[in-house]
């Protein structure tokens, strides 16, 4: 690691020149599979979707009528425009909390363990593996009504008979989505945190600066790239999601995946389900572009968050 | 030296509050190992009595075995696939500059970024518009699509940090490219190929949002538990539930082993 900067700071001016001799450009065939593949399944797929997204359906079947009726529909009808802003606030929750919940961990494995630093990394990073069903299905068994949440409180005398507010709510929609972003916060807010050169930290409290200083002048604003990716990995994760919401959050919390969902599936709009779909599309990638700016800008020690 | 004398409340808040967030990640996953050992057929607390049960029942439940099945076909047919195309892809995108190159990196990476509902009902558009009936093969070729993604990224990061001049003095003295690939290059990403076999194996077991839109009559394993769900809850998902976590742990575990060798190197 110590030697990594003064590299990346000579490749610019002296590009090597033996890469041209082992890797000559007719090696470039390589990348011809891929590209077939990803043509065929992936941006011939977006294309289709967007077309998709101009035609109507009458009586069941797809017309190809070219209009931006869809987009109007979309725009104008609460059950749509509604549902979508409703799900940007249930990832900017799901967002916010995965970040209040993963720094303090983060910041405690990385800079108060000394002992097995390691292993306590794996352990939070071990859920990232389980199945996100099994997570999403596992507060159903604590929310629901003869959940574990429900008996406690009935054991202990708050209640008096089981409530169902706890599951079919927002609420258990954002729990379940933070238990199951919070790992990738934390691992992408961990990795900035290992980044921070520890001389940065000593010459802060040896300029006098006190803990609290050096935290918010030093480690959050280096961490600040790593909180970004983690949060738009969550944010964006979050948008697409459709299986929370139907497992654990019933009609009241639909998120426009669920829409989305049901106008391919039993609502048979396939066109207002592109329309939608292509919505969606860009505002993710509109998001992905925003931060990947502010990433870069926040990005003072370039070689730690580069190349990802 | 103060310290000695008055508590230091930030670090006891820091560390309550690290154990809270610990335990809050860990939980639920606990509360479903502990009720798949419960004979009771609803989950009710606390626990009446223990017994294995449920893990009977799962044996010998013939469609959760069949998605299972499907499951690992497609895994490990999606593997390869993503192996196939996403070496040669991060091979090409490490070594050389061609023109769309930011838009090809760009491009790789959506399926892992964009949200798998979206590729999951263009990929399904196309697939019906064009007359084709889904089935397992629509399933894999949608799980090779994201896992190029994967194993690109994770073999371009390892080249990236591969230091150069050990191939060039690998063919300073005499080696062919082709001998220098297989004697220097592959063996030093040799664990980040193995890794990304066993991260794109989990995810393609595990992935739910494609498969939905693109299955046809055979279910893969999550889809069939997504169905078991929505039928209410059954005792049969803590056990099922239960095995893909200890899977999932077992996994996870390799790939740390091997992630601790690629810093070494």
């Amino acid at each position: 690691m110590q030697d990594e900067p003064s590299l990346s700071v000579m490749k610019p001016e002296h590009p090597p020149k033996h890469r041209k001799r082992i890797w000559r450009p007719r090696l470039l065939i390589l990348l011809i599979p891929p590209i077939i593949w990803l043509s065929v399944f992936l941006f011939i797929p977006y294309v289709t979707l967007f077309i998709n997204s101009f035609w109507k359906v009458d009586f069941g079947t797809i017309v190809h009528d070219f209009s931006f009726d869809n987009y109007k529909k979309f725009f104008t009808n609460p059950l749509y425009y509604g549902t979508f802003l409703k799900t940007l606030r249930i990832a900017a929750w799901v967002t916010f909390f995965s970040i209040l919940l993963s720094y303090p961990l983060a910041y405690f494995i990385h800079f108060k363990i000394k002992k097995n630093k390691q292993l306590f990394y794996t352990l939070v990073i071990i859920p990232l593996w389980v199945s996100y069903l099994v997570r999403a299905y596992a507060w159903k068994i604590v929310l629901g009504q003869d959940g574990i949440l429900n008996n406690f409180l009935l054991a202990i005398g708050i209640i008096h008979k089981p409530v169902e507010i706890f599951l079919y709510s927002p609420y258990a929609v954002i729990l379940a989505l933070t238990h199951i972003y919070t790992p990738w916060v934390l691992m992408s807010i961990y990795t900035s945190l290992e980044h921070i050169p520890r001389d940065v930290l000593e010459a802060s409290k040896d300029l006098g600066a006190g803990r609290f200083r050096t935290f918010f002048h030093i480690v959050i604003p280096l961490s600040l790239p790593g909180v970004i990716a983690g949060a738009t990995f969550a944010f964006v994760l979050t948008m697409g999601d459709f299986l929370a919401p139907q497992l654990l959050g019933g009609t009241s919390s639909m998120m426009v995946s669920n829409v989305v969902y049901s106008l391919f599936g039993v609502a048979n709009n396939w066109p207002l389900g592109s329309t939608i779909g292509i919505v969606t599309l860009v505002v993710v990638l509109g998001i992905l572009q925003l931060t990947h700016r502010l990433e870069k800008r926040t990005a003072s020690f370039e070689d730690g968050t580069r190349g990802r | 030296m103060s310290r000695r004398f008055k508590p230091d409340w930030v670090h006891a808040g820091l560390t309550v509050t690290a154990v809270l967030v610990f335990a809050f990640i860990y939980l639920p996953m606990i509360v479903v190992v502990f009720y798949s050992f419960s004979e009771n057929a609803v989950n009710s607390f606390p626990i009446q009595s223990w017994s294995t049960k449920w893990y009977g029942v799962l044996m010998h439940d013939r469609a959760l075995l069949d998605s299972f099945q499907n499951s690992l076909i497609v895994a490990v047919a999606g593997t390869l696939i993503g192996l196939l195309l996403g070496i040669p892809a991060a091979f090409a995108v490490d070594r050389f500059q061609f023109p769309g190159k930011a838009l090809f990196e760009r491009i790789v990476l959506l399926p892992m970024i964009l949200p798998g509902i979206i590729t999951g009902v263009a990929m399904m558009s196309i697939f019906v518009l064009s007359g084709l009936h889904l089935s397992l093969v629509s399933i894999l070729l949608g799980h090779g699509t994201f896992l190029i993604a994967i194993v690109m990224t994770q073999v371009y990061a390892r080249l990236k940090r591969l230091n150069r001049s050990i191939e060039e003095a690998s063919m300073d003295l005499g080696a062919t490219r082709m001998k220098t690939f297989f004697l220097i290059t592959l063996p030093n990403i040799r664990t980040a190929i193995i890794g990304a076999s066993l991260l794109s194996f989990t995810l393609s077991l595990d992935e739910i949002a494609v498969s939905y839109f693109l299955t046809g009559r055979d279910l893969t394993l999550p889809v069939q538990i997504w169905a078991m769900l929505r039928r209410g809850i059954t005792p049969e998902v803590n056990a099922i539930s239960t095995i893909i976590f200890v899977f999932s742990v077992v996994m996870i575990v390799i790939v740390t082993r091997l992630s601790r060798d690629k810093s070494e190197a």
